[in-house]
């Protein structure tokens, strides 16, 4: 069977954005994805080491931010495990669920698995940094108008204009 | 009047939505092909340009509907969560972010649907973050300085900008259309396509209708806040109004009585009202008539509202506009507080009572001047209404 093709983007475009305004509508807030991965983190930290995230100052902001005790009963968390199964049924409808590795076409895959964590390392510190990554602060940024997050916004796509052309042997 | 969480969709519920939303929001990222790092990073090498074409779709789209969500009033913003502005913070954290796009390929929500295909490098990328968040959380007391510089509050984009909204949504509008314009050319010209030819389709003129009829309603429906305050500029619709009056004995009378489906609705200056606080009464501002909150105190069923305010012709302007929000019914008092001020409270009785009414006057009169300065000095606490305007914790 034939891999089936992409929806068209602008049809995508305007479905997220009737989900985001509907997601507005219900929550009060917007689409996210970081804040999930900061209440694993968090989760895991007063886990392992209580006694150290009890002290430690970042745990402490954020059980002042969050009222629920329990860092993993968090709208972010239910999201995002939303977010996995709902690409796991889409990726089954259209044929794509393979176990594979995608890199650039002039790249080892050892190269690869480095670059990719590097990039993951440097998102999970800008995200915090910015306030959200591309769903919570750029995206739902923009559609409540949000100025940190319009500028949060244009910083990424300068950023990645910025040194795209240093890192363009990992994809060209 | 939105958002529906917490009073319509409690806070569990509300996880269980979070859950749906995110099917929903991973099958159209899935389906977008946001699953593939190849054709993320295209737009940053001129070879795919979805991910632009996706996003700037998806957040004209958003932004106009909520937008319009606030304008006709069935959204109160108050409420809604807006990502605060820490200037530095923001926009090195925007810088990093981006490099590592261009380095690893994925930003966060996308690496998940990439998980969840079976991608690989995408699960080493989820690590990444774990690690990174770890390494942030860790180094945080180094790092908190930027974090929290140049705080600017929770300023929507066109306050800091001071224009009007509308204007910015039709410049981000512009900038969307012409970016999507400018990126088909540039990824023709990368992949070598020859360039299509522009055929005029029937759904290019529906949509270019749509677009102008949101266009020109957008600069000329008044939102709904304004119309209505508009309305009572209007001083002879005002004074013909009917509404219904309670004079000021029944009103002297019902606050005595201490009944308790009397409900006084104070729409004073803080300052007059602190200096003359009405038993059984809440401060309000014409403001608070529009907000979610406040006027939920105002639709309890079964009680008595009586506007109150300096004068008659005040409280008939916020009788007009509680009518036409399709509040509870309300009366107001007659002449307003001064007038009740003069009758009551000050009451000089009238010298030698002719009639029977008079002399009744005379006797309720007195009396209550005696009682309601009591019952205000008992008053003393009053406080304005409490806005519990808890917004929604969202973002990061």
């Amino acid at each position: 069977m034939n891999k089936i093709n992409y929806m068209n983007p602008y049809l995508a475009g305007f479905l997220l954005g009737l989900l985001l305004i509907v997601t507005v509508y219900i929550t009060g807030r917007g689409l996210g994805a970081s804040g999930a991965f900061k209440s694993y983190v968090v989760a895991s930290a007063e886990t392992i080491a209580p006694l150290h995230s009890e002290n430690s100052k970042f745990y402490r902001e954020y059980r002042n931010e969050h009222n629920s005790s329990n860092p993993l009963m968090n709208w972010l968390v239910f999201e995002v495990t939303g977010v996995l199964v709902g690409a796991f049924i889409s990726g089954l409808i259209s044929n794509r669920l393979t176990l594979t590795l995608e890199k650039g076409p002039n790249l080892t895959n050892r190269l690869r698995v480095v670059a990719a964590l590097i990039g993951g390392v440097l998102w999970g510190v800008g995200s915090q940094f910015g306030r959200g990554c591309t769903s919570g602060a750029a995206l739902s940024g923009m559609a409540v108008m949000s100025t940190g997050g319009i500028i949060t916004m244009f910083s990424i796509f300068a950023g990645a204009y910025l040194f795209a052309f240093f890192f363009r042997k990992l994809w060209i | 009047m939105g958002p529906l969480v917490p009073d319509v969709v409690s806070n569990n519920l509300n996880l269980i939505l979070a859950f749906f939303i995110g099917i929903a929001f991973g099958a159209i990222l899935e389906q977008a092909g946001f699953s593939s790092t190849r054709k993320l990073v295209g737009l940053f090498y001129g070879y795919d340009f979805t991910v632009l074409r996706v996003f700037f779709t998806a957040g004209v789209v958003a932004m106009i509907g909520v937008m319009a969500l606030s304008h006709f009033g069935f959204i109160d913003m108050n409420l809604v969560y807006v990502n605060p502005t820490y200037l530095w913070s923001a926009i090195i954290g925007g810088l990093i972010m981006g490099l590592g796009f261009v380095i690893g390929g994925f930003c966060p929500g996308t690496s998940i649907c990439a998980v969840a295909i079976g991608k690989v490098d995408a699960i080493i990328f989820v690590i990444g973050v774990f690690l990174g968040v770890l390494i942030f959380a860790e180094g945080y007391p180094a790092f908190e300085g930027l974090y929290k510089s140049e705080f600017w509050g929770n300023p929507k984009i066109f306050e800091t900008l001071s224009i009007s909204p509308n204007l910015f949504a039709l410049a981000m509008v512009c900038f969307a259309m012409l970016a999507f314009w400018f990126v088909g050319l540039v990824e023709r010209k990368v992949n070598k396509e020859p360039l299509k030819q522009f055929k005029l389709r029937p759904y290019y003129i529906v949509l270019s209708i749509v677009g102008f009829i949101l266009l020109v309603s957008a600069f000329t429906l008044k939102d709904r806040k304004s119309a209505i305050l508009q309305v009572i500029q209007d001083e002879q619709y005002v004074k013909s109004n009917k509404l219904d009056v309670m004079n000021v004995d029944e009103f002297a009378f019902r606050l005595m009585d201490n009944e308790e489906e009397l409900e006084v609705v104070d729409f004073r200056e803080p300052n007059d009202a602190k200096t003359l606080p009405l038993p059984k009464s809440k401060l309000y501002t014409i403001d608070n008539l529009f907000e979610k909150e406040p006027s939920k105190h105002l639709q309890v069923r079964g009680k008595k509202y009586v506007i109150v305010a300096n004068d008659e012709f005040t409280e008939r302007k916020i009788g007009v506009i509680v009518n036409e929000l399709g509040l509870n019914r309300m009366m107001i008092l007659e002449g307003g507080l001064n007038y009740f001020k003069e009758q009551i409270i000050n009451f000089k009785p009238i010298q030698n009572p002719k009639t029977l009414l008079e002399s009744y006057t005379n006797r309720f009169r007195e009396k209550a001047s005696k009682i309601i300065p009591v019952l205000i000095n008992r008053n003393r606490t009053l406080q304005p209404i409490e806005k519990k305007q808890q917004r929604v914790l969202g973002g990061c």
